[in-house]
């Protein structure tokens, strides 16, 4: 179980909507979990939820990730047209590797942007948009 | 493979720019004219069978409920078939493809294809950057169109030491390049100092490592090659083609120091053209950004995979290099409107070939010309046309 955060301002970014390939994921979110899917058939692991394996289209499980990994690449954006994402100007965007394989695209937060390398080893963290809508976020592993 | 060859006896653009004065429909008679004013021998407008319209992104001039009919009208030949073709950034290669196979087929003998697009009429807010940051609805995370290459660059300077100046001087090339083609939206000559004193956008490129968002319009006249003669004693022929997809989305790449639609195009083009890299004389490849023209010239094998900014750096690009790209300028100087912008590339290659490209003639040793898009949320899907002067 990662740390949930409940924003006390409105979401004002693009908010998803679960549907019944994905209504899980999301309340997984809600609930500090991090799911991606596995084909029972030939093993593939994929991110994000589809209704078939993009491998064998084979019908995939939920497979809950520890919600560990690292940066395999990244940006740090400057410039963006939307409102919503303008205001928080610069932000990290990530692919992030995960622990289990599959990347996952993600915003690095609670951290100097310039601070974000290649390997970074990353947590996940969730903020929920709505009540059964949490959307992972990550941020560099604490040093012990 | 068994198809009737195809030749393109005519090409044309209008000066791509800020066109806040022109309507979608003038544009696409002014290209159309100047593809009809090229041809050798003369051409009636009342020989075009069938018409190929690319448009990507009505939305951004209001009108998405544009389909084939919007052309035809504006040029003078109602009544015509006409067909638009969207496939994202490739969206004006493709329709190319696909007048080529309405003639490779033996269904029509001359045929349009027309790319036209407006990209500036609409406000940043409304426009196709605030578009692209509405990502899909699951995982978008803030990312606008220089996100889908900027990781690329990160890690292509991670794994083989790319450097900010190896990236700049594509910038440089393609403007230099730029500012000796009329069409081109900026004809400037920029240097590397001023790349990198540019705003940073989203690191590690820069404002002009980043194509601008430029308002144009191109046509092709495709015929049956066997009655090309009719029209011109300088026939261009199709050689190949090829298509591929990726899976749309970034973090589902299988590799950030490579384009796999680009690689797997690239694989089909050659193989039906049978040719190799070492036989293209000059390419148009997809430089939205600077990064990309890094990536393409590696993935269409003219570079060896890690080595395409020191091969910008060296200039074995440039007009006079070993192989040079993008003589138009390409996306970064001529601009990028986006149905247009395939059409656009395959006029400047048709130039080359004839050798009639003015300042930016470059040498033909073997009568091969590649073009190239990639686009789709960045990188979903690839296409390349290949043209050459060698009789079929």
């Amino acid at each position: 179980m990662s740390d949930v955060t409940t924003p006390t301002e409105e979401w004002t970014k693009p908010l998803p909507t679960p549907d019944d390939v994905n209504r899980d994921y999301w309340q997984a979110g809600t609930e500090g979990r991090l799911l991606i899917q596995a084909c029972p058939h030939c093993g593939h692991r994929q991110f994000y939820p589809r209704a078939l394996c993009t491998s064998c289209a084979g019908e995939p499980e939920w497979l809950e990730c520890t919600g560990r990994g690292t940066v395999h690449t990244f940006t740090i954006v400057r410039q963006m047209g939307m409102r919503a994402f303008r205001n928080e100007l610069p932000y990290v965007v990530a692919m992030i590797e995960l622990d289990e394989g599959p990347l996952i695209m993600g915003n690095v937060t609670d951290c100097d942007p310039e601070s974000v390398r290649i390997g970074l080893p990353v947590e996940v963290h969730f903020i929920n948009a709505a009540d059964d809508v949490g959307v992972p976020m990550w941020r560099p592993v604490p040093a012990r | 493979m068994s198809w009737n060859r195809v030749a393109v006896v005519g090409a044309g653009l209008i000066k791509f720019g800020e066109l806040f004065d022109q309507s979608y429909e003038q544009m696409a008679a002014g290209a159309f004219a100047a593809a009809v004013d090229s041809v050798d021998h003369g051409f009636e407008p009342s020989q075009v069978e069938a018409a190929f319209v690319a448009t990507q992104r009505g939305t951004l001039w209001g009108q998405e409920g544009i389909g084939g009919n919007t052309v035809p009208s504006a040029i003078g030949l109602a009544g015509i078939p006409c067909t638009r073709i969207e496939n994202a950034c490739p969206s004006g290669s493709d329709a190319f493809r696909v007048g080529a196979m309405a003639v490779a087929s033996g269904v029509h003998d001359v045929v349009l294809v027309i790319g036209v697009e407006k990209m500036r009429d609409k406000s940043a807010e409304e426009g196709l950057l605030a578009r692209a940051a509405a990502g899909h609805p699951i995982f978008t995370r803030g990312e606008t169109a220089p996100v889908l290459f900027a990781p690329f660059a990160t890690r292509h300077m991670h794994e083989f030491g790319t450097t900010r100046e190896m990236l700049a001087s594509v910038a440089v090339k393609n403007h230099y390049n730029g500012a000796r083609d009329p069409y081109a939206h900026f004809q400037s000559e920029i240097t590397v100092e001023d790349v990198l004193a540019s705003p940073s956008v989203c690191s590690p490129l820069h404002l002009l490592d980043c194509c601008p968002q430029t308002d144009g319009a191109a046509a092709t006249l495709l015929v049956r090659a066997d009655i090309a003669e009719r029209f011109t004693d300088h026939p261009v022929y199709v050689a190949g083609f090829g298509v591929a997809t990726d899976h749309p989305y970034l973090h589902e790449k299988s590799s950030f120091v490579g384009l796999k639609a680009t690689q797997l195009a690239a694989e089909r083009a050659y193989a039906m053209a049978d040719v190799s890299p070492a036989d293209i004389d000059c390419a148009e490849v997809h430089d939205c950004f600077t990064i990309t023209e890094i990536l393409d010239i590696e993935d269409l094998g003219f570079v060896d995979k890690g080595k395409g900014g020191v091969a910008s750096l060296d200039g074995e690009t440039s007009l006079t290099g070993r192989i040079p790209i993008n003589t138009s300028g390409g996306l970064l100087a001529k601009g990028h409107p986006i149905g247009a912008t395939g059409v656009a590339q395959l006029t400047e290659c048709w130039w080359q070939l004839r050798g009639e490209a003015g300042d930016r003639q470059v040498e033909l040793r073997h009568g091969n010309a590649l073009q190239h898009n990639v686009g789709g949320r960045g990188s979903g899907v690839s296409v390349i046309n290949i043209l050459t002067t060698n009789q079929p």
